[in-house]
């Protein structure tokens, strides 16, 4: 159990800080910082010129939403860059136990994709002025967990494909994009064509976000527990999908030789 | 004319091979779709005109600032930099083909953008001066390719000048004009637009189009692409010599 410990805190956290580039603070300030708080208020003034939605609406929706730059991002990277510094055979040959070696990544990711969120949301709501009640803060940050935990279960998901595919930037700029269509960041679910509602009701962070807006209008975290439940149950299943996905493919590499095929 | 000459050919060979990249060709043809289709979720039916030109221009400059801002470090990285730079030819005039014609993938983004909105949206494209829309479109491609120069020459230091070109693509769309009229901002932000020639080469497309005066928007394009390259060009001249006498071109 000790070594199992080790390998999830210890090892997640060396690979986190070995593989994942954007931490570096050249990279970290501008991508992680800089961009999501202009993506706030990029839409933010984009929906006071469309005449749609409340800033409060926006800061909200978009603050969540960019915790997919950090989660998608890194936990790709943290595979993928096995591969690209030729680590990858090393880490599958060894008899570490997978739950821990793949989880293990996932937790320093999650704790930085909330911080890029709280930040996003922090700045975005003094930035434009937003007045939300001082009480919904830590219920909001509670979600703002919740969601970086769901999205990173889709990130695990999406390191099994980035062992598949070369591009591994284009996939994760793809799930993001996806996801800022479909997660009602910008427009409200019920806006969108019914078939969008049913892909959307399958996503991470749809739920965090809905929740996160209730809460900044004045409801109680008991109310929107439900919401929350469903967000962690959807970061899960993905979760599972995701590590199932990784197993597989490794099973699958042995068999056919195909580990660095991408 | 030799000069021509080798802009145009180094034009058109990095508009192939960036074709044929995933994350300069396919990433820039669908990643504006993304933020085009929100933004058609978020106007009303009679501004979706105004919706569809901002976010078809949106892709050009989405195109052009991350990318621009590594042009220089993805040279370093091939080993080609060096080359480049012992040349005989003007290395000014072997960049600025490459952020030209970074921009001219989003030219792909705009038609795709533009069809995107007239297929899955409906929203007509009436061109009321059909020449001057077809002429402001290079213009607009020109000069936004000669901020991306200026940008790739000035970030020629930092070994992470893609994430620097990045951190440009949000504040230029929200103060360029694309789908937010200037009016809504502060007072101090507008000259800040005016210095970026993405808002007068969005004013040409979307005055063209619409049936304004495009011409002095797209005199200001042709002024402000000219600023930039003269800009870039001393910049280039001072950076090369300072990398010569420290022997810091390589950044190893």
């Amino acid at each position: 159990m000790r070594v199992w410990l080790r390998i999830f805190f210890v090892g997640g956290l060396t690979s986190y800080r070995a593989l994942f580039g954007f931490l570096s603070p050249a990279i970290f300030i501008p991508s992680l910082l800089v961009a999501p708080v202009f993506q706030v208020l990029l839409f933010a003034y984009i929906g006071r010129s469309a005449g749609a939605q409340s800033d409060e609406f926006y800061v909200v929706g978009n603050a969540i939403q960019y915790a997919s730059i950090p989660c998608v991002f890194a936990m790709t990277q943290l595979i993928s860059e096995e591969r690209q510094n030729r680590t990858l055979g090393f880490i599958l040959v060894s008899p570490a136990p997978r739950l821990a070696l793949f989880l293990g990544r996932a937790l320093p990711v999650i704790v930085n994709a909330w911080f890029v969120s709280a930040f996003a949301f922090a700045v975005g709501s003094l930035l434009l002025d937003v007045d939300i009640q001082g009480s919904a803060f830590a219920p909001i940050a509670l979600v703002g967990a919740a969601a970086a935990f769901s999205c990173t279960g889709l990130g695990l998901f999406t390191a099994g494909i980035g062992l598949l595919v070369r591009e591994t930037a284009v996939l994760s700029n793809v799930v993001f994009g996806l996801l800022l269509v479909f997660t009602g960041a910008n427009v409200a679910i019920e806006d969108l064509p019914g078939w969008m509602q049913g892909v959307s009701a399958r996503l991470p962070f749809t739920r965090a976000i809905e929740a996160a807006r209730r809460l900044a209008d004045g409801e109680s975290l008991a109310d929107v527990a439900g919401l929350v439940a469903a967000e962690v149950l959807v970061g899960t299943i993905y979760a599972v999908a995701g590590f199932l996905f990784l197993v597989t493919l490794e099973t699958q590499s042995r068999k056919r030789a195909t580990l660095e095929r991408a | 004319m030799r000069s021509l000459r080798l802009l145009g050919i180094g034009w058109l060979m990095h508009v192939k091979m960036y074709w044929r990249a995933g994350f300069d060709g396919f990433l820039a043809l669908v990643y504006p779709l993304f933020f085009a289709t929100v933004a058609f979720f978020m106007f009303e039916p009679e501004s979706l005109l105004y919706a569809s030109l901002g976010a078809a221009v949106m892709g050009i400059w989405g195109a052009t600032s991350t990318s621009a801002g590594s042009a220089m470090q993805r040279e370093r990285w091939h080993g080609t930099l060096e080359l480049l730079v012992a040349s005989p030819a003007p290395f000014a005039l072997l960049i600025l083909p490459i952020t030209i014609a970074l921009a001219t993938m989003g030219l792909y983004s705009l038609v795709a953008t533009l069809l995107w909105g007239r297929l899955l949206f409906g929203i007509e494209l009436s061109l009321e001066h059909p020449l001057l829309f077809a002429v402001s479109i290079p213009v607009a491609i020109a000069s936004i390719g000669s901020l991306g120069f200026l940008m790739a020459v000035s970030f020629v230091r930092y070994r992470r000048a893609w994430a620097l070109g990045n951190m440009f693509e949000y504040p230029v769309w929200l103060i360029c004009g694309f789908l937010v009229p200037l009016s809504l901002f502060p007072d101090w932000v507008r000259p800040i637009s005016w210095v970026l020639a993405p808002t007068w080469g969005m004013n040409a497309i979307r005055e063209s189009a619409l049936g304004g005066n495009a011409l002095p928007d797209l005199a200001m394009c042709v002024l402000l692409g000219a600023a930039y390259v003269a800009l870039g060009l001393a910049v280039t001249e001072r950076m090369l010599r300072a990398a010569r006498a420290r022997a810091v071109l390589a950044l190893t």
